[in-house]
């Protein structure tokens, strides 16, 4: 376990609970995060881990618990929950670029209509972004005539316009075909040497050797075992782990 | 026919009017039905409610009865005009505006939600949600029920003619009794200047439909 200095932490959620009617799917999470870190969480589906990423931004309510960003407890609702979710990035599965709005627009929106930050600027911060994610041609069109592996890279670039504190990843690349899944996955490891604050939740082993500080392996709505990379993958310590590990490599 | 050429400017007089009422009511319940639909979609359960019961009365009685409260009733609590014209659009605007609240809400449900969860997440309030990413969205796909509804609306407006209010239909009526002889004619008219207004409605619904599409 990696040693918590007192402050650094980003990310803390303490006790969290969830139930889906009958279904307990986050069962007293306990996970702390610390600036520049990188947390990949997987696990089997159904394991709670897409839930826990959602509850990070309360786009899922959670029943008991805390969770603090910076130091500051999620807000139930209203402005301060508007202005903390300002502050965490957020990346789909489904992309879920603004359909009607054109590529620079899906990144310009939010510093212009969240931070006020003057059109001028955000359209030159964002072809900045765009360009950086290798998408900066595409800025001018709409967002489904882009391929999706080139829809997600703008999603990563409208969530980096914000400027937050960390980025959180609901399997981005889960959605995308095979081909497009190391065009997405090279922006990330690229953020992730810049030393972002990263929790990733995603099925790609390879992305969590190279770039996660730590992996967290859920199964049930726990978390089963919170380890580095290396340690994980080759000496994992339980029975759950193992299995779901031994599933993976026979593919 | 002679008797519909020798009033055409009666005719024309009731387009007018019919025309007048059916644009100011339309609009009245264009902002009020999507204020509605918003109030039906909000975090705030009270607006919700409202809506919804709103909605359920408004959509659910006949027009007549509207008729009714806004020429009758409303006089009597005190709110008083001059022309029943006032109490017509009173009338078909409420009547209509819990059509298009329907219309308008099932727009923003088939907006999908992660559109919203995506412009939460960059840190908007509900009303930028609402205003920037999802009505634009839903507006697209709600036009054509719209026009619709505002076709729908265009022929309500003749039960204005029964409540003294002098429209097309109103028109007809009194060109129906003066003339007992050509009373087909007389109505035939009448049903014309109606598709004048209806029809291009229509075409343009159709135009809007093919325009504003927006690929997903």
């Amino acid at each position: 376990m990696t040693t918590l200095v007192p402050g650094d932490t980003l990310v803390s959620l303490q006790a969290v609970n969830k139930h889906y009617g009958q279904l307990h799917v986050l069962k007293d999470i306990n996970l702390q995060v610390r600036k520049g870190e990188v947390v990949v969480v997987i696990g089997p589906s159904g394991s709670g881990k897409s839930t826990l990423c959602r509850a990070i931004n309360r786009l899922e309510t959670i029943e008991s618990g805390t969770i603090s960003i910076d130091g500051k407890v999620l807000p139930e609702e209203g402005k301060e929950l508007a202005q903390l979710r300002a502050d965490v990035g957020m990346v789909f599965q489904s992309f879920n670029l603004f359909a009607h709005k054109t590529i620079l627009e899906n990144v310009t929106l939010g510093p212009i209509k969240v931070k006020g930050v003057p059109k001028g600027t955000a359209d030159k911060d964002a072809m900045a972004l765009l360009e950086r994610v290798g998408v900066g041609h595409q800025a001018p069109k709409l967002p489904a005539q882009l391929s999706g592996g080139q829809q997600q890279r703008v999603a990563i670039a409208r969530a980096l316009a914000m400027k937050p504190k960390v980025m959180l990843f609901d399997e981005p690349t889960s959605a995308l075909d095979p081909e497009m899944i190391n065009e997405v996955l090279d922006v990330m490891i690229q953020l992730a040497k810049e030393g972002m604050t990263m929790i990733v939740v995603t099925h790609e082993m390879g992305f969590a050797r190279k770039a996660a500080d730590r992996v967290v392996f859920m199964a049930d709505g726990q978390i089963v075992e919170d380890d580095t990379p290396e340690e994980f993958f080759t000496n994992p310590k339980s029975d759950r782990a193992k299995d779901f590990l031994s599933k993976l490599l026979t593919h | 026919m002679d008797v519909i050429l020798e009033n055409l400017p009666l005719y024309w007089n009731g387009f007018l009017r019919t025309l007048f009422l059916s644009a100011v009511s339309g609009v009245i319940a264009l902002v009020l039905g999507t204020l509605l639909a918003a109030a039906r979609v909000s975090p705030v359960a009270a607006l919700r409610g409202f809506s919804t019961v709103y909605v359920e009365v408004l959509r659910n009685t006949p027009l007549t009865i509207a008729f009714f409260f806004a020429a009758i009733v409303l006089p009597r609590l005190g709110v008083k005009f001059e022309q029943f014209e006032v109490a017509a659009i009173i009338a078909l605007s409420t009547y209509t505006a819990a059509f298009i609240a329907e219309a308008v809400r099932s727009g923003v449900n088939s907006v999908p939600v992660g559109q919203a969860e995506a412009a939460r997440s960059i840190g908007m309030k509900f009303g930028q949600v609402l205003n920037l990413i999802i009505l634009p969205q839903a507006l697209r796909t709600v036009v054509p029920p719209l026009i619709n509804i505002l076709i729908a609306l265009v022929k309500n407006s003749s039960v204005a003619g029964a409540f003294f209010v002098l429209e097309l239909f109103g028109y007809g009526r009194q060109l129906a009794n003066a003339n007992g002889d050509a009373v087909i004619a007389v109505l035939l008219g009448t049903a014309f200047f109606y598709l004048l207004l209806t029809v291009p409605l229509g075409i343009l619904a159709s135009t809007v439909e093919r325009k504003v599409a927006i690929a997903r």
